[in-house]
Parts: C-alpha cells; structure tokens; sequence
C-alpha cells in the first residue's frame, strides 16, 4: 500500500495566509494573461469591426511588453544567483526559464504576424466556427465578412501556457501549465477558412490524443507522488537520491518516470507518439502550425529538460535506456516515413518528429552541454521553422485561393518567386544541418554533447537519419530550381509586411545563427558556472533551479 | 662557375623610405582600379571606358618613370627596396605579407609592361573601334597590366603566383574573346589547359621551398640556398622550368601559343610577345640563386632553350598564317633567352637585354601584322598578301624597322642583344658551350629566313589579293604607337648594349659583367660575323623563293620537314596521342564506374529506404483510434524498457 503520510509542509492545503506574491517577477506571465482576459473583455464589448485592429495590437504589445521584461529579468537576475522560487514555490525564475520563455515570445510575435496577416479582408481563420461546413448559414457569413477574433486571447492563453510550462516548479503546476497551453490549440487547430472538415477533424484528434497523453501524465504524477511524497522536483530529486518513502518503491518511480515521460514524448511528438503531429499541421490554420511547430515545441521541450534534469536528475540512469530506444525510433522511423510525402506541410511535420529525435538525444547526454546545446538547437529550429511555415502561407492554389501543400506544384517556383524559393532553400538547408546555416551549428552541440556523454551510436544514428532527411529536403530544393514549372502551378502571393517580416526574421536567425553562432553561444543562451558544469546532473543540490551554482 | 650573386648581390633589401617607391602599389592598384570600373559599370561607361583604361595603364608608367628615377638616385647596392602592403595570408607559421619588390629587374619589367603595354592600349582604340565589346576587351586588357605587374613586383614566390595566375586568367578571357569563334574558345581552353600543367609546377617547387627554408620571400630563400641538398635545389629547379615552359610556350609545353593567335592581335602583341610569355624567363632569371645551385637543372634549361629556339623558327618558316609564323618566332626568340638564363650570370643580363628589345620589335610587328589584317578584312592568310608596301607605307616602314631589328642587321636594337646571348653562349666554354653557340647561329639564320618570308610575302611581289579586298593605311591612333615602337626597335638595343646600362643597372640583381663592353669585339669575332653571313643567306635564300610572282595563292604539298612544320612539328598530335586520349578513357572509365558502381549501391539504399518509407507510411491510417493504439503500445513499450532495465 501507498503510506498516505503526507509531509506537513508541503501540503498545499487551504491556508489563512494571503499569498505572497512577488508581481514584478511574475510580470511577463501576468501580462501575457493580462492580454488575455482584456481579449475576452473586448470580444464581450467592442463592436466587430473594430476588434481586430484592437486584438492585434493588444496581442502584439503584449508579447512584445513580456519579451522586454524577460529582458529585463534576465539582467535584473544577481549573477551570484541560481534562480529564484516564486509563488509558494510553484514558478521558478532562473536563467534557462527566463531563455526559454524569451524565445517562446519571440516566436510567438513571429507567429501573431502570419495570425494578423489578411489578404483581400480575408484571414487564415473561419469567418463563424459554429456554422456546419457547407451550410447556407457559413456562406451568409462568408458574404457578411465574418472574423474570429477570439483567435487572438486563444492564442494569449497558449502562450501562457508555453511559458508557464517552462516554468514549473511541480509537477502539479506543470500540469495545470500543459492543459492551459493545450486547450486553446485545440481550438485554434480547427479554426482553417478552407477545408474546415478538414481542419475540425484534426483538432477533434489532436484533442482525443492530447487528453490520452495528459492521462498519462497524471498517471505518472500520482506514481511519483507515491514514490517521494511530494510533487515539487526538489522534493522528487532528493526522494530519488535518498530511496524514497517507502521500501521497494522503486517501481513506482520507474513507472512514474516512464508514464510521465509518455505526456512529455507526445508533447514534442516522437515516436511512437507522433502520428497526431501531420495530421494536426496539416489541418490547423498554418498560422497555428507555425506557432505550435515552434513555440509549443519550445515549451515541451522546456520543461521536459527540466523534468529530466532536476526531478529526475538523481535517476539518470533508471531513465536513460528509455529515452535512448524513443530517440532511434523516432530518428530512424521518421525519417524514413518523410522520404515519401507529397505535402510539404506534411512533409515539415515529419520533420519537426525527427527533429524533435535529434534535440532528445541532447536530453539523453544528462549535462551541461547537452542542456545548452538543446537551448540553441531549439531557439535555431524555431526560428527557421516559423519562416518556412510563412511561406507555405504564401504559395496558393489558383482557383480556390487555398494553400498548395502538393509539392509537385511547387516545381520550377525557383524561376516565378526567386526570392521565396531561396528562403525556402535556406530554411531547407538548415533542416539539413548544412553548415553556414544555424542548423548545423545545433546539430553539432546536441551531437557533441550526447558524444561526450558516451552515447555515440545514438549520433551514429542521428548522422545517419541527417542524411536520409537531407534526401528529402535537398529533392524540395531540386525540384524548385531545376524542375520544369508544373502545369498547375500556384499562384504565390506577394508577401505583406506582416508575412515578410516573418520570413525576414527567419532568414536572418537561420543565418546569423549559422554563421555567426559565437555570441550567442556565448552571451545570449545561460552558461553554468565552469567549475560545476561536469557536476551539474549528478550533484544538483540547488534544486530549484536547471543550474547550480 | 662562381656565383656571384649568393654571396653579396642579394643579400641587402632596404624598406621604402618615402615618396614614390612607397607608393610603388599604385603602379598596380591604378589598372586593377580601371578594370573594376569598367567591369562593374557596365554599359555605363561604353563611351569613355576605353579613355579611362589608357589613362589607367599610362598612369601606372609614369608611375613606373618616376620609381626608376627615384631608384637611381639610390647608390647602386641599395637599389632593392621592399615596399609591404599589408599582410596577406597568417595560419600558424605560414606567413605572407604582400609586399613588393622594387629592385633593377623588376623596375625593368615594369616599365616594359607599362609602356609597351600603354602604346597597346592605344593602338587597340582604333583595332576594337568596330567591336560592340571594346570597354570588356579594355577592362580585360588592364586587369592584364595590374596582374602582370603583380608577377614581376612580387618579393615572394605566393605573390609572384598570385599574378602568374592572374595573367594566365586575363590570358584566358582575352583569347576566348571572341567567344563565338569555335576556334577561339577552344584556344583559349587549350592554353589554359596547358597553363595548368606548367602551374601545378610553379606551385609544387613552391611547397618544396616552404617546406625546405619556411618561408617563399626571395631573399631569404635565396640566401639560405646553400645549405640545401642539391638534390632538392635540382628538383626545385626543374618544377620552376616547368612552369616556366608552361608560361613561355618552350617545349614540351608550347603547343598553345599558335592556337592563341585566335585572340584580337594586340593581345598576340601584348601578352602573346612581348610581355606574358616571357614570363617564364623572369622567373628563371629572378630565381638565378636556385639555379645557380642546381646545375642539372640550368643545363636543362639551356636545353629547352636550344630545342625551343629551333623548333619555333622551323614552324615559323612555314606558317602562311602571318600571325602564326609570328608566333613561331616569338617562341624562337624566347627560346634564346631561356637559353641566356640557362647560362647563370654571363647570360642573365643578355637575356633580359633582348626580352626588352624583343618587347619592342615583336610588339611592333604584332601591330603591324594587325595594320595589315585590318586592312585586308582580317585576313590571315600571307598568300593572299603581297605588294602592299606602296598602299600600307606606314605599316611597311615600321613593319620593316622591326623586321632588320628581329633578323639582327648590325647597329638595329635586335643585332645588340641576339650577339650578347651569342657572344654569352660560346663564353659558357666547354663543349656544351660551342653546341650552343652553335644553334644560336643557326637560329639567326632561320630567323632571317623566316622573317623575309614574311616580309616579301607581305610586302613585295605580285598583289594576290582576294576579290573584295580594298586595302588602305591604319589611322593615326593605330601608326603613332607603330611609330614609337619602331623608334624602340631601333635604337633601343644601342642604349642598353654600349657600355653594357643595362647590365650595369642590372648589376645588383644579376651579377656585374664578365668583361669589358667591346664593339670591335662584338664586329669582328668570327662567331658574330658567322651570323652575319647566315643571315645574309637566310634573307637571299627567302627573296629568290618568295619576292617573285610565282608565289601560288593556295600551299603546295611540300616535302616532309614543310608539312611536319606546317603540323607545327607534330605537337598538338603528341599532346593528343600521350594525354588528350588517354584522359578522355579514364574520365569515360571513370564515369562508367560511378554510374553503374558508386550509383549503384546509392541508388539501391535510396529504393531500399523509399520501400521502407511506403511500407512505415501505413501506419499512418488517419484514425484516431489507431494513433490511440500506437500510443499505447508506445507507453508499453516505454514502461517495460524502463522496468526491465532497471529490475531485471
């Protein structure tokens, strides 16, 4: 039986005191919520037309307002500091949160750009999510010119969510923080203009499946909690070091690492827990795509280090074979199953899986290189995938304005849109890991940290897996610049400043990162202190935080 | 042989104090400037593009004046004066700075480069006015300038390299020029082809020289020569030869220079005679030292030169393509000078003394054969020539000046040098020295038959003229450089030869003269006038067979030294037989393989991961109850990996 012994202090029972919270380190996810709540006000109150410049401005200013006060908290951070705990211990503020959550803003910002962006009053969003697709009531909409602006709150709270899943102290948080990020999604997933059917049905999936896997995670919650008694990851990784509560609990912290890492895995989406991801990108609004394909895939990944480094910190080795068997599977199976997809958002989900496959070997090196080689591998992928999901935006059919996602369309596109094939060429590259792109520079830090790790045949596999995706990549470049125009070719919109300055930005992180990578390595992504780097898995004392110092 | 120059000649190189000399870069930096302008600027600059390049290239002589007039000032020991630019190349110990060396040879190339290259550029005004690409041709022709003067100024073998490429690039684009001539681009593939040969040479003996002393600037190497095996110095020497052959056009590395007659003619003048191809003789010249130390490889070099200089004025005597049979000549007469710098010292001062006058009469008879085609509807053919002294008298005057100078009738520029290799020939002693002497009287001969050909072809007799031929004189922005190059062609020689200025100027680099300058030595001995009376036989032999009017419009059969002549001795079919063929078996070989090997096992995975893929890609059947099983089974498997590690 599980002793119920619950310990005094960690009980997080009705208390008479009033919280003390500490707002200004808060701030940048109370803004975030801020905005979001003002979005859910506007929507009650303001008239329709004028809530979209009203929402996209407050969204934007938002973002942009928590991007600067992480900043801001980054430098108000004392050097000497590990990190802090706020809010009965529930959110930790140290350096790699305040990283995390910096770039999540950042992506998020490029992805409110592709939300905003409209052509001909038109954006990627249904005019009436209710209306049945095909319905009279839908086109009487359609013809009145109909917008979902609650899309812009949606997308507030998921980005509280990303940022708060990162944050996590407990597991427990870390929960309430993956349904707040995760609900919203599954909204905004089924919320395409075209293809609606379509675009409901993969949210209906993505729903199913995400709440399978937060069942999981729970699951793993209560073995844990079982096994050490307590749901704060100090609390866990102490259990781990000293044997837990009771004799022969081992298994249940075996089992509660496995079903935990089950809602982890299907968050960044490997395999065996990937199969949501294509058919999720390709039904959402590419929008969304571009958001969840990166911010989301920031926030898993997150707090998956942070699970995996400090909670489970002391227990490496119970789940490092785990985690070794998911990250082949995952670079050799979705890889392989890239090589024969015709749609290039597809094609891009795929890609995201054996990516996510390459920074998990990072999380399997268990170091502080693994840990910064993850950081910048996240913030370069992130990037370059926002800009390639922005260009999909652009590239239309001709008669029904919908995205062209077959790729023998986008043949012979090197000639018609020079510019936007090149981007795309770049952003391809960098998927490849071609060198001069950032994508080669994180290919080369989580590699080396999983070498230096002792995992080498895991990078013997990732190397191998790099130049199977290469194929499929380099084909898409191939077929752009050296293949005869299709004779169905799209029509390629001409990119607004909105979408521009997404795939601006992309180019520029893709290739400043790439060659350039030094200072961010350096200043820009948090460096553990020298003497304790090798130490940092093994004798994390200073719990509450992914470094110590 | 003593060597006089180890010791002390180029042992001092004292840095740039100033004034002109430390500015010696804008000798370089001007032309480049004026290449980049016109590249880049494009249509832009059509009208005065070509104004901007003489100015440019005229600059960059007077540039030229003023640097020998400020080194003249200098007491003769501290006439090599270093001048860095900035530092090039720094990887670990390799370090290279771009610097230039200022010193009596290389001020000498300068000015020859600068002038006779000026004078070019104004003749090529009036020879490119018709051309709708003139301002690339100009752009093409300064780039040339600026990367030969980066060759002859360099103080180290990277940066001699550097311009050695550079004029084999501009060499390139000028042959080809006339891209859409299927001759000319093949031309100027196969003189790049074979520049390749002679580089890979020039580029090795370079790694060796780094290796052996740790550093390419001549200075040092050439002082720590000595200490190093004569083995090496002979390998090092001979890989210098070769690139040397490459760039000269000497044997066994000669065949392209004929094909690159298909350039516009003042590049045949300018880079094809005067300048580019004797190249190869700076380097042999400048890296005397290496040479010095290896006396295989100086007698190789002599060698080459002799071969060269035989087989060169043969082709001559048989082309009826005018500038062909020049080209002929020129390797003939470079060939002569290789056979100087083969001799160390005594020849050295010769060598270069008719490089320079040889600039000036084989650059005018380039321009005038250029007059003459320009004239003719670019014409080639000189059996088609004939009796145009009286229509051309410009071009037959200036023409004629060099042509006495080329075939060495006493007192012209040509007679002063050719009786210095001569002279420095027979001086070499021995047996191998009477051989040379030899040939070098023999190639007088040729060379005064030869060039009659050409001249009486051209000049006298009947007119033979095709039908819509309308010949008429160049005008005056083509004659004036004629004009002035003429004047060279004949008194040049006098003013470096008497007294031996030109040696003595040289004297720092070179070493001093064997002996005291002696006219009447230079009339009477019988070696000299041994030339005199073959060339005298040379020139009534060729006017008996080719000043009349039986001269036939098309060839005859010819016996077999014609026809092997005329086959330009068969070295385009050696080249074939030895390399082209065999080349093209192995690439064919070679690509065989990879298409059916290397292919093969690429082409095998790929189908074998595309099955994969078609099969893996079913799992994806688009049912949520499925992905829900999957996921399950993932969990399973995640579970039981996590147990069954950690309790079994």
């Amino acid at each position: 039986m599980i002793p119920l012994s619950l310990s005094e202090t960690t009980l997080p029972t009705v208390t008479t005191q009033a919280p003390d919270l500490d707002y200004w380190l808060l701030s940048p996810l109370l803004v975030v919520f801020a905005a979001g709540v003002i979005g859910v006000i506007v929507e009650a109150f303001v008239p329709a037309q004028r809530r979209y410049s009203i929402q996209t401005a407050l969204a934007m200013v938002a973002v942009g307002v928590a991007f600067v006060l992480t900043l801001v908290q980054v430098g108000a951070l004392p050097a000497d500091s590990a990190g802090l705990t706020l809010a009965f211990a529930t959110v930790v503020v140290d350096r790699p949160s305040l990283f995390f959550q910096g770039v999540i803003l950042a992506l998020a910002l490029a992805s409110l750009l592709l939300i905003a962006e409209r052509r001909d009053g038109e954006s990627a969003f249904t005019g009436q999510a209710a209306a049945v697709p095909g319905s009279e009531e839908e086109r009487a909409h359609v013809l009145a010119g109909s917008q979902h602006t609650e899309v812009y709150p949606l997308v507030m709270f998921a980005v509280l969510g990303m940022q708060l899943f990162t944050a996590a102290n407990d597991f427990l948080t870390m929960f309430i923080a993956l349904e707040v990020m995760s609900l919203p999604l599954y909204l905004l997933c089924g919320l395409a203009r075209r293809r609606r059917l379509f675009s409901q049905e993969a949210a209906l999936k993505y729903f199913l499946l995400g709440a399978f896997s937060s069942a999981f995670f729970l699951f793993g919650i209560a073995m844990v909690y079982g096994y050490a008694g307590a749901v704060e990851f100090a609390a866990v990784r102490a259990a781990g070091s000293s044997g837990g509560l009771i004799d022969g609990g081992e298994p249940l912290l075996l089992i509660g690492i496995a079903m935990i890492g089950v809602g982890m895995l299907f968050k960044v989406g490997t395999v065996p827990f990937h199969n949501w991801k294509p058919d999720v990108y390709q039904g959402a609004p590419t929008p969304i795509t571009a958001l969840m394909a990166s911010g989301t895939l920031v926030a898993a990944f997150g707090a998956m280090l942070r699970v995996f480094y400090v909670a489970f910190g002391t227990t490496v080795a119970q789940w490092r074979p785990m985690l070794w068997v998911v990250a082949i599977l995952t670079m050799v199976v979705a890889a392989v199953i890239a090589v024969t997809q015709r749609d290039i958002k597809r094609l891009l989900a795929y890609s995201s899986v054996v990516h996510a496959g390459f920074i998990l070997t990072a999380v399997v090196a268990a170091n502080a290189d693994g840990l910064t080689g993850a950081m910048f591998y996240l913030a370069a992928y992130g990037f370059t995938t926002v800009g390639a999901f922005a260009i999909v935006t652009l590239v239309r059919n001709p008669d029904n304005g919908a995205e062209a996602g077959d790729l023998t369309q986008w043949a012979g596109l090197g000639r018609t849109s020079p510019f936007l094939a090149a981007s795309l060429g770049l952003f391809l590259l960098a998927f490849a890991g071609i060198p001069l792109t950032s994508g080669f520079i994180g290919k080369f830090a989580v590699f080396e940290a999983a070498v230096a790790a002792g995992a080498t045949p895991l990078v013997v596999v990732g190397v191998l897996s790099s130049a199977v995706t290469a194929f499929f990549y380099v084909r898409i470049i191939v077929l752009m610049f050296f293949a005869e125009p299709a004779e169905n070719a799209p029509r390629v919109l001409k990119p607004g400043i909105l979408t521009g300055t997404t795939v601006g930005l992309g180019v520029a992180a893709t290739l400043l990162l790439g060659i350039l990578p030094g200072p961010v390595l350096e200043h820009v992504i948090p460096q553990p202190a020298a003497e304790t780097s090798e130490a940092v898995a093994a004798e994390h004392t200073a719990a509450d935080s992914l470094f110590a110092r | 042989m003593t060597s006089t120059l180890a010791a002390g000649g180029y042992a001092a190189t004292t840095a740039a104090d100033g004034g002109v000399l430390s500015y010696a870069w804008l000798m370089i930096a001007l032309p480049l400037l004026g290449a980049a302008v016109l590249l880049l600027g494009g249509k832009r600059t059509n009208a005065w593009g070509h104004w901007l390049a003489i100015a440019a290239a005229l600059s960059s002589f007077v540039w030229a004046v003023l640097s020998l007039g400020q080194l003249l000032g200098r007491a003769p020991e501290e006439r090599s004066v270093t001048v860095h630019v900035y530092q090039w190349i720094k990887v670990g110990t390799f370090d290279i700075d771009l610097s230039l060396l200022i010193d009596p040879l290389s001020m000498t190339f300068a000015l020859l480069i600068t002038g006779v290259g000026s004078l070019i550029h104004i003749y090529s005004v009036g020879y490119m006015a018709h051309d709708e690409n003139r301002r690339r041709f100009f752009a093409y022709l300064n780039l040339f300038v600026a990367a030969m003067l980066v060759l002859v100024l360099a103080d180290n073998y990277a940066v001699l390299f550097l311009g050695w490429e550079g004029v084999g690039l501009a060499s390139y684009l000028l042959i080809g020029f006339w891209q859409h001539k299927p001759a000319a681009a093949v031309a100027a593939k196969k003189a790049f082809l074979i520049n390749r040969v002679g580089d890979i040479g020039l580029l090795v003996s370079i790694m060796l020289l780094f290796t052996t002393f740790g550093t390419v600037t001549f200075h040092p190497v050439f002082e720590s020569v000595d200490g190093a095996g004569r083995g090496l110095m002979t390998a090092v020497g001979l890989l210098l030869l070769l690139g040397a052959c490459g760039k000269s056009a000497q044997l066994p590395l000669q065949a392209w220079l004929l094909d690159a007659m298909e350039g516009p003619t003042p590049v045949s003048a300018l880079i094809h005679a005067a300048t580019m191809v004797t190249a190869g003789v700076y380097l042999i010249v400048r890296s005397g030292p290496i040479f010095e130390a290896a006396p295989t490889a100086q007698l190789v070099v002599t060698i080459v030169g002799a071969a060269t200089l035989l087989a060169g004025a043969i082709i001559g005597c048989a082309k009826d393509d005018i500038k062909k049979a020049l080209a002929g000549s020129t390797m003939s007469q470079i060939g002569y000078m290789t056979l100087a710098a083969g001799l160390g010292p005594i020849g050295y001062a010769a060598a270069i003394a008719h490089l320079v006058t040889h600039g000036f009469f084989k650059a005018g008879l380039f321009l005038g054969a250029g007059s003459v085609m320009h004239a003719m509807n670019d014409e080639v053919d000189m059996r088609r020539y004939g009796g145009l002294r009286t229509v051309m008298p410009v071009t037959f005057a200036t023409f004629g000046v060099g042509y006495l100078a080329i075939i060495g009738v006493p007192f012209l520029s040509g007679w002063w040098t050719k009786e210095g290799i001569i002279q420095a020939a027979f001086d070499s002693g021995g047996l191998t020295g009477q051989i040379l002497g030899w040939v070098t009287v023999l190639g007088a001969g040729l060379t005064a038959f030869y060039m009659s050909r050409i001249m009486f072809l051209t000049f006298f007799g009947t007119k033979r003229w095709a039908k819509d031929a309308n010949p008429h004189e160049s005008p005056a922005v083509m004659t004036v450089p004629m004009i002035i190059l003429a004047i060279g062609s004949a008194a040049l020689g006098a003013v470096l030869v008497v007294n031996y200025t030109l040696a003595n100027f040289l004297a720092p680099v070179v070493g001093a003269p064997a002996h005291e300058f002696d006219l009447v030595h230079m009339l009477t001995s019988p070696y000299s006038l041994a030339a005199l009376v073959l060339m005298i036989v040379g020139v009534a032999y060729a006017w008996v067979r080719y000043a009349n009017d039986k001269v036939p419009v098309t060839a005859p059969k010819g016996n077999f030294i014609t026809v092997a002549a005329r086959e330009e001795l068969y070295g385009n079919a050696i080249n074939e037989g030895l390399f082209m063929r065999p080349g093209q078996q192995l690439t064919r070989a070679t690509v065989a393989f990879d298409d059916h090997g290397v292919d093969g096992v690429v082409t095998g995975i790929a189908r074998s991961v595309r099955a994969a893929s078609e099969n893996l890609r079913l799992t994806q059947t688009g049912f949520a109850r499925s992905y829900a099983l999957t996921m399950l089974f993932g969990a399973a498997v995640v579970v039981v990996t996590t147990l069954g590690v950690n309790l079994a």
